[in-house]
């Protein structure tokens, strides 16, 4: 408790400095790769945050201490190497989106591997600091490195601010980004600048390894709440941010625990509750609303078996009779007769069930829509009478009082349907 | 200083066992598109070979590979899960489960860091160098020789008799899932067991080359072999003797650069890949096909 007062109290100035640092990082990794997550990229951050391991070890070598100018600059060129070796794989090769993209990330790693164990061997005593890029340490982040880090994720953000109609175009239509005529192909070697940048950024305080999940989770987790990019962007910044800050103190009271791996803990976990609870698009919600479309769909047509029954001048049917109907669901069944038995649209009596008047009503209603949806295909689609009901028996469920409002328009209020069967209007009697 | 000892064999015999196992398998993910999901999974293996740790007490226990393995079908379900379930997209689903796993796995680690003797460098980049010291010594006090090798024999063994019981319907599944359906081949058995092998091959070699360095000995002598030919029977073989030569060329690399000989197998390795895709890329090839001439189209 003493340690979180002191943490987020931030009256430690190199704390407070850490966090502006994490959250300018996050903002910047998330903004980029929500459009490469959105652009079906979003792999390839994982095999640029891989690649940039041989440039860091380069950069290192050269400079032969941790000095950021080096570091950074290794990176963006190996981080390129790999962006350019992937897109002209793709182009020159038959190997698979995918392949390409686990070779690239894997030979890159191997070459950095072998880096980093030449340089353990030189005895370098800098080399420790050098760990740190493969599970990350956001605690040992030096100030003077911080400017730069932050320096760059400023630019990304502005960058990405300030072209935003562009890449907008790259990752939803590049073909009519190209038609209206913007230089696409230029915009998506910006967008990879940009996305190398934010990788070198991001492995300070995340690692190589684990760099994919800040440029992937923010942007597929947010992508559950929200379909407008504006608030997407944000919601996927403040899940990093988040994220970040969790992770750093994580690190902060555990000094032996890397930072990286609990910034991907609590980012998983809010991109976990986002499948799960998420309004309109989460696992739980579009179980529920399947499940009552299903029961709706059964109840409808329990209500045009019945009115069937009325058409071949019977008064209703006797309850066995209507689950026989329905051999494998006589518990839907079941429940759908007592449903509409209290929406008072049938009456039960000694087990026959006949329609009140306002149950024929609606029993009319999905006949009608279907015989309509009918007619509609049959004489605009041009569509064989004898391949028009399985449709109709889908439509029945979901033409709304406009749509049918239109057909019957279109169809100038047709008195029947291909199969000569009359369409129930409901002034008719029976 | 280029020397052929026992030593020296032992390390490339090991390192050729393990890097045949990865491309025998590997043919298959890559055929299937999978390959990135093979890198998923040989992330995300870690907590299961750290939990299994933690319980035997060794990294000899069985309990490693149980836990590496379930982990691994785990990651396999979770993405299909993930794909299937939740609607994210293919690629995003992978990144988020394995980057999930393998950081559960260092947490693990550093956790228990003081219970278990496993750190993260081990199983990231492992050392074949070692081996030759890492010996198997029965009860009667007999050596058998480095325990690694005997694992990687093993595991060979497992993995031919994989393919060979299950050739056609890898082969099948691999190239038409839904015919394969039709003709009553469980493709979802079929995928899950390929998962397992991988998972098992990973924790089997991890200790050797390193769970990462899995991966690309898992897609780069099959992607390789791939560029040469399109035949599988042409594919396999390829991609068996690509394993050889780069264990060969990669012990005596790392040798003459005093580094990681994984790290320097996988890098010769991408090597090897890159000289094979200029040769054969678009560019420098005539094209045998029928193209569609300009005045076909205008016509």
């Amino acid at each position: 408790m003493e340690n979180f007062l002191y943490f987020f109290s931030f009256q430690d100035a190199s704390i407070a400095f850490i966090v502006l640092g994490i959250t300018i990082l996050g903002i910047g990794s998330a903004y980029v790769g929500t459009f490469s997550f959105l652009d079906n990229k979003a792999l390839l951050g994982d095999a640029i945050s891989h690649a940039v391991l041989p440039g860091i070890c380069l950069g290192f070598m050269l400079a032969g201490e941790k000095n950021p100018y080096y570091i950074v600059g290794g990176a963006i060129i190996s981080g390129s190497l790999a962006t350019f070796l992937s897109s002209w794989l793709k182009e020159n090769t038959k190997l698979s989106e995918d392949s390409i993209i686990a070779v690239i990330l894997s030979t890159f790693f191997g070459l950095g591997i072998v880096l980093l164990t030449v340089i353990q061997k030189s005895g370098n005593p800098e080399m420790a600091g050098l760990n740190q890029f493969i599970f990350g340490n956001a605690i040992g982040i030096l100030e003077e490195d911080l400017w730069v880090y932050g320096g760059l994720a400023f630019i990304i953000i502005l960058s990405l601010s300030l072209l935003m109609k562009e890449f907008r175009l790259l990752v939803f239509n590049a073909e009519f980004g190209k038609a209206i005529g913007f230089p696409m192909d230029r915009v998506r070697l910006v967008f990879n600048i940009l996305m190398i940048l934010s990788v070198v950024i991001g492995i300070q305080a995340i690692g190589v390894v684990l760099m994919a999940a800040l440029l992937i989770t923010p942007g597929a987790a947010a992508r559950f709440w929200t379909d407008r990019l504006s608030s997407l962007l944000i919601l996927a910044g403040v899940f990093a941010v988040l994220s970040g800050i969790i992770g750093t103190y994580i690190s902060f009271v555990l000094p032996q625990m890397p930072t990286g791996p609990w910034v991907v803990v609590s980012l998983s976990t809010l991109a976990l509750i986002s499948f799960v609870f998420a309004p309109k698009k989460g696992i739980l919600y579009r179980f529920f609303s399947r499940r009552k479309y299903l029961t709706k769909m059964h109840r409808d047509h329990v209500l045009k078996s019945l009115y069937k029954a009325l058409e071949e001048k019977k008064s209703g049917l006797s309850q066995s009779e209507l689950l026989a109907l329905y051999p494998h669901h006589k518990r839907e069944t079941n429940r759908s007769i007592s449903y509409l038995r209290k929406r008072s649209q049938l009456i039960i009596k000694e087990g026959f069930i006949t329609l009140t008047s306002k149950g024929k009503s609606e029993a009319m209603r999905i006949v009608r829509l279907h015989r309509l949806w009918e007619s509609y295909l049959n004489e605009y689609m041009n569509i064989a009478p004898d391949h028009v009901h399985d449709s109709a028996e889908k439509m029945e469920h979901l033409l709304t009082p406009e749509l049918e409002a239109l057909l019957d328009n279109r169809l100038k209020y047709p008195k029947l349907d291909p199969h000569q069967e009359n369409i129930p209007r409901d002034h008719d009697e029976l | 200083m280029m020397s052929f000892d026992q030593n020296a064999f032992l390390i490339i015999f090991t390192a050729s066992l393990i890097a045949i196992s990865c491309g025998l398998l590997g043919v298959f993910m890559m055929l299937r598109k999978m390959s990135m999901t093979g890198d998923a999974i040989s992330h995300a293996v870690l907590p299961g070979i750290v939990i299994g740790f933690f319980i035997s007490g060794s990294q000899r226990g069985v309990e490693v590979i149980v836990g590496a393995g379930l982990l691994g079908i785990i990651a396999t379900m979770v993405i299909d899960f993930l794909r299937k379930k939740a609607k994210v997209q293919l690629d995003a689903s992978i990144g988020i489960t394995f980057t999930l796993l393998f950081a559960i796995g260092i947490i693990l680690i550093n956790l228990l860091a003081y219970k278990v003797d496993l750190d993260q460098e081990c199983v990231l980049y492992g050392e074949i160098a070692y081996l030759p010291i890492d010996l198997w010594i029965t009860k009667a006090g007999f050596s058998m020789g480095p325990r690694i090798t005997w694992l990687a024999l093993l595991n060979l063994l497992l993995v031919i008799t994989f393919i060979l019981l299950l050739f056609k319907e890898l082969k099948l599944t691999s190239f038409d899932e839904g015919f394969g359906l039709v003709m009553g081949i469980p493709a979802g058995g079929i995928n899950l067991a390929l998962m397992s092998m991988v998972s098992y091959t990973t924790v089997s070699s991890f200790e050797a080359v390193g769970a990462i360095l899995v991966v690309a000995l898992l897609v780069v002598p099959p992607a390789t072999a791939f560029l040469w030919t399109k035949n599988i029977k042409s594919l396999i073989q390829l991609t068996v003797l690509i394993g050889i030569g780069i264990s060969i060329i990669g012990y005596y690399m790392a040798f003459w650069l005093d580094s990681s000989i994984a790290g320097m197998i996988v890098s010769v390795a991408g090597l090897v890949f890159l000289v094979s895709a200029v040769f054969n890329s678009k560019k420098y090839k005539f094209k045998s096909g029928t193209r569609l001439e300009p005045e076909a189209l205008s016509s």
